[in-house]
C-alpha cells in the first residue's frame, strides 16, 4: 500500500506544480467550454497538448483534472491518450533520444542504429532509464530524408548517423 | 485592408513599383535546411553582407523548401535584371564570405545554374524540362512569412476572381472540368466531391485540409505549408465559397512545428488584410480558418478517422456511406482535401481547366510531387507532369543510385503501396498505371532500394508500421496483419516452409476484401507486391536459409578468410570486441558473441570477411 501511495503522491503534479496548474486552467478556461459534452470533447486534444507541454507527461491526476474541466469522463480522456502516440502517461527522460522510423531512414540503416542505442543504454524501445536521464524511442518521419538515418535528441537533429557515432551522441548528453 | 479587387490590384501594383534590390540571396529555411545547419549560415550571411555594406544592394529572402534536400544547406543568388542565378549547395559557414564576394558576378550576369524545372503557368517549356512546378511554384522562391511576396506572385487573385466573377456552381464546374484528383492517395475527383457537398441544403458546412502527413518518407505537404502557406488558405476559401461553407479547419501534425508557426502567421496576415473573415472582397462571403492538431496517428489520414479526431475522439474510421460530404464533422456536410490538392486550386482558377488538362495524362491531369529518398543520389522533392516515367524520375532527376550500386526496387505509395522491379522503370506513372502494376500513387513517397536491401525485410518493415498504426477497430486489420507479420518473421528467421507463402497470400486476399478502411484494405500490398516481384528472395530465405542481401541477421554469419593480413582494423571497429588475433596474423570472430552488425564487413579493406 505504501508503495502505491508514494506513487500516487509523486504523480500528483497538480498540487506539486501550482504555477503550471494555473497556466493549464487559464488555457482551458479561455476555450468555449459549455454544457454540450460533444462540443467540449472537440477541445480535448488541444487541452492535452497544452497539459503535456507543461508537465512533460499525462499521469492520472492530470487526466482527471482535464476530464473535470471539460466535463468528460476519465475513461474518455484515457481512451484518447492511449490511442495517440504523441501522448504519454509515463514520465520521460531528460534526454529524449528518438530514432526516425521512416522508410528512408530504415533503408539507410536506422535499425542498426537503434540496436546500438539499445545495447549501450541497456534500454528497450519506449523505455526510460531508472535515473530518468534517457528515454529511447522511435519517431515518425521528420522529413529530413536527405540526412538519413536521422536521430533526434530532444530538439537537436543528428544526420547521417553511423553506429560509431552512437556512443558520441550519448556522451554529448550531460 | 484589402476590401475589394481594386484595392488588391492597387496594392500589388504599389508593391511591384516599390524600389527593390535587383540581387536576391535566397536561403532555404525549411525543416530540412535548418536540420542541415542553415540557421548559423544565415546569421553568417547577414553579418557578411553588413560588413561589406551591401544591405541596400541585396535582399535576403528566407524561403521554404526548394526541394533539393541533397544540396542543403543551400544559398541561391539571383539577379532579376540580368536574369542569371547561381546555386551553392552544401554550404558551410566558412564558405559564406566567398559567396558574398561573388554577388557582384551574378549582378553582372556571370554564373548560371541549370534548373531542372519550369513553371507551366507563367512560362513555356522550351528546353524540355522534366519537372513542371504548379504546387511548388512559390516554394523556395518567396518568403512564406511575408504576405507581400505572395501577393506579388498572383496571390489571392484566384479568390478575387471567384468571389467577384463566378457563381459557386461555376467554381465546382471549373474544378470538375479540370479533372483534378485527390493528391492524398485515393485519387477521387475533387470537383465531384465538392459537388456532393454543394448540393446539400444550405446551412453549416466545413472545409477541412488534411495536413496530417503520415506516410513515412513523404514530406511534400510540409514543404508546401512551410514554403507557401497562403496558397492553401486561398484554396480553402475558394472551396468554402463553392460548397457554401464559412469555416475551414486545417488538421495538422503536431510534429510539424515550423509549418504550424508559418500557418499561424499566414492566417493572422490574411485576417488583418480582410482576405479571411467577414465580407471578403465585398462579396458578402465570410470565411474563417482554424488549426487543429493531430497527435500521432497514421489512420487519421482517412477522412472519417480525421473527422473523429477533430471531434476529440479516438481516430477510428467509420463505414461509408454516409460520406463526409453529406454527414461529416458534427454531422454537417464536410469536404476533406489534402494540402497538395488544395495547392493546385488557385492555379486552376487563374489559368483555367483547359490549361490544367494540357498537363499530365487524360485520366490524371496535372502534376504530382514525389518525395525521392532512399538509396538515391539526389534526395528531395520533384514535381513532374503525370505520365512521367519512373526512369526519368529516378535517373534523370534523382541522379541514379548512390555509391555505384545496382538498382533493385522502387517503392511507391508508402505502407499502402508496392515495390516495383527494374522492368517497370519505363512505366509512365499516373493513378491507373501504378495500380495496374501492383502499387499505388499514395501521397507520393518514392523510396529507391539497391542490392543491399532485403525485400522480405522491407515487407516486414511496412507491416510493422501498419501493426503499430492499426486503430484496432476491425478484426482483419488488427489480427490479420499480426498473423502476417508473424509469418514474415518466420521467413526472416529461416523457420518457414513453402506453405507459409500460400498462407500469406490467402490471408492477404482476405484482409484486402474485408478490412473496414483504406489503411486495412491496402496493408497487404507491400507483401503481395514483393511476393509477385521478388519471389526468389522469399524462396532463398525458406529453402536455402540465406538472405541474399545479407540483412536478416538470423540467417547470416560473418567469418574471416585467409585474405586476412592481420591489420586489426576489424577488431578495433567491432562494437562488442569479439574479434581476436595478433597483429599480422589471421583474425577470428567469436560466433557466440557476434551481434552481426556488419561493421567488420564494411571496415575490411582486403575482402577478408565472408558473409554467408
Amino acid at each position: 500500500m505504501s508503495c502505491c501511495d508514494c506513487k500516487a503522491k509523486k504523480n500528483d503534479l497538480i498540487t506539486e506544480f501550482p504555477e503550471k496548474t494555473k497556466q493549464l486552467t487559464a488555457f482551458i478556461d479561455a476555450l468555449e467550454i459549455g454544457i454540450d459534452r460533444d462540443k467540449n470533447r472537440g477541445f480535448l486534444i488541444e487541452s492535452l497538448h497544452e497539459a503535456q507541454s507543461l508537465f512533460g507527461y499525462l499521469p492520472r491526476a492530470i487526466q482527471q483534472f482535464v476530464a473535470d474541466k471539460l466535463k468528460l469522463h476519465l475513461s474518455e480522456v484515457y481512451g484518447v491518450i492511449s490511442f495517440y502516440s504523441y501522448f504519454t502517461d509515463t514520465p520521460v527522460g531528460k534526454y529524449k533520444i528518438n530514432i526516425c522510423t521512416g522508410t528512408a531512414c530504415f533503408v539507410r540503416g536506422a535499425d542498426s542504429i537503434l540496436q546500438e542505442f539499445k545495447r549501450l543504454l541497456v534500454l528497450e524501445e519506449g523505455e526510460t532509464s531508472v535515473d530518468e536521464k534517457f528515454s529511447l524511442g522511435g519517431l515518425r518521419c521528420v522529413g529530413a530524408c536527405s540526412l538519413a538515418p536521422v536521430v533526434m535528441v530532444n530538439e537537436k537533429v543528428y544526420g547521417k548517423v553511423t553506429t560509431k557515432m552512437v556512443a558520441e551522441i550519448i556522451s554529448e548528453c550531460h | 485592408m484589402i476590401d475589394n479587387v481594386k484595392t488588391l490590384n492597387q496594392q500589388v501594383e504599389a508593391l511591384k513599383q516599390e524600389g527593390f534590390a535587383a540581387t536576391k540571396v535566397l536561403v532555404s529555411m525549411g525543416t530540412c535546411g535548418i536540420a542541415a545547419g542553415a540557421t548559423p549560415i544565415l546569421e553568417e550571411l547577414k553579418k557578411n553582407i553588413a560588413e561589406n555594406q551591401l544591405e541596400n544592394a541585396v535582399e535576403i529572402v528566407e524561403t521554404g523548401c526548394v526541394g533539393q534536400c541533397y544540396a542543403e544547406p543551400s544559398i541561391e543568388i539571383c539577379n532579376t535584371e540580368s536574369n542569371s542565378s547561381i546555386t551553392y549547395s552544401n554550404v558551410k559557414e566558412r564558405d559564406v564570405s566567398m559567396i558574398v564576394s561573388h554577388l557582384a558576378d551574378v549582378a553582372a550576369g556571370l554564373g548560371t545554374a541549370e534548373k531542372t524545372w519550369y513553371y507551366p503557368e507563367i512560362e513555356k517549356n522550351d528546353d524540355n524540362k522534366i519537372q513542371a512546378r504548379i504546387v511548388l511554384r512559390n516554394s523556395g522562391r518567396i518568403d512564406p512569412e511575408k504576405l507581400e511576396d505572395y501577393l506579388k506572385n498572383d496571390g489571392y487573385q484566384a479568390l478575387a476572381k471567384v468571389l467577384t466573377e463566378m457563381t459557386s456552381e461555376d467554381v465546382v464546374k471549373e474544378i470538375t472540368e479540370s479533372g483534378l484528383r485527390g493528391r492524398g492517395g485515393g485519387g477521387f475527383p475533387t470537383g465531384m466531391k465538392w459537388s456532393f457537398a454543394a448540393s446539400q441544403p444550405a446551412g453549416q458546412k466545413y472545409m477541412i485540409c488534411n495536413a496530417d502527413e503520415g506516410d513515412p518518407g513523404a514530406f511534400m505537404d510540409r514543404a508546401v505549408l512551410e514554403g507557401d502557406p497562403h496558397s492553401v488558405l486561398e484554396a480553402m476559401a475558394i472551396g468554402g465559397y463553392a460548397i457554401g461553407a464559412d469555416t475551414g479547419i486545417i488538421y495538422i501534425r503536431a510534429e510539424y512545428p515550423l509549418a504550424i508557426k508559418r500557418l499561424k502567421i499566414a492566417i493572422k496576415q490574411a485576417e488583418d488584410k480582410g482576405l479571411l473573415g467577414k465580407n471578403i472582397f465585398e462579396s458578402g462571403f465570410d470565411f474563417k480558418i482554424e488549426l487543429k492538431y493531430g497527435a500521432g496517428a497514421f489512420v487519421c489520414g482517412e477522412e472519417t478517422a480525421l473527422i473523429h479526431s477533430i471531434e476529440g475522439k479516438r481516430g477510428e474510421p467509420t463505414f461509408k456511406p454516409p460520406f463526409p460530404a453529406v454527414s461529416g464533422l458534427w454531422g454537417k456536410p464536410t469536404i476533406v482535401n489534402n494540402v497538395e490538392t488544395y495547392a493546385n486550386i488557385p492555379a486552376i482558377i487563374r489559368a483555367g481547366a483547359k490549361w490544367f488538362r494540357s498537363i499530365g495524362t487524360e485520366k490524371s491531369p496535372g502534376t504530382k510531387v514525389f518525395a525521392l529518398a532512399g538509396k538515391i543520389k539526389n534526395v528531395g522533392l520533384v514535381e513532374v507532369p503525370m505520365g512521367t516515367s519512373l526512369r526519368d524520375i529516378i535517373y534523370n532527376l534523382g541522379g541514379g543510385i548512390r555509391d555505384g550500386k545496382e538498382f533493385k526496387a522502387v517503392q511507391t505509395g508508402g505502407p499502402s503501396g508496392g515495390c516495383l522491379k527494374s522492368d517497370r522503370l519505363e512505366t509512365g506513372i499516373d493513378y491507373e498505371s501504378l495500380v495496374a502494376i501492383g502499387s499505388m500513387m499514395g501521397s507520393g513517397g518514392m523510396i529507391v532500394m539497391d542490392e543491399d536491401d532485403c525485400m522480405v525485410n522491407i515487407a516486414k518493415f511496412f507491416l510493422d508500421f501498419t501493426l503499430d498504426e492499426s486503430c484496432g477497430k476491425c478484426t482483419p486489420c488488427r489480427i490479420g496483419n499480426t498473423r502476417m507479420h508473424e509469418m514474415l518473421e518466420l521467413i526472416c528467421e529461416g523457420k518457414a516452409t513453402m506453405d507459409t507463402i500460400t498462407k500469406l497470400k490467402n490471408l492477404a486476399a482476405a484482409i484486402k476484401d474485408t478490412a473496414l478502411c483504406g489503411l486495412g484494405q491496402t496493408s497487404p500490398n507491400p507483401v503481395l507486391s514483393t511476393l509477385a516481384n521478388f519471389e526468389d528472395e522469399y524462396k532463398a530465405h525458406i529453402l536455402d536459409k540465406t538472405c541474399l542481401a545479407g540483412v536478416c541477421t538470423k540467417l547470416i554469419t560473418y567469418t574471416i578468410n585467409d585474405k586476412c593480413v592481420g591489420c586489426t582494423l576489424c577488431a578495433r571497429n567491432c562494437p562488442v570486441s569479439c574479434i581476436a588475433g595478433e597483429r599480422k596474423e589471421l583474425h577470428v570472430i567469436d560466433q557466440k558473441e557476434c551481434i552481426k552488425c556488419g561493421v567488420c564487413y564494411q571496415a575490411c579493406k582486403f575482402h577478408a570477411i565472408d558473409r554467408t
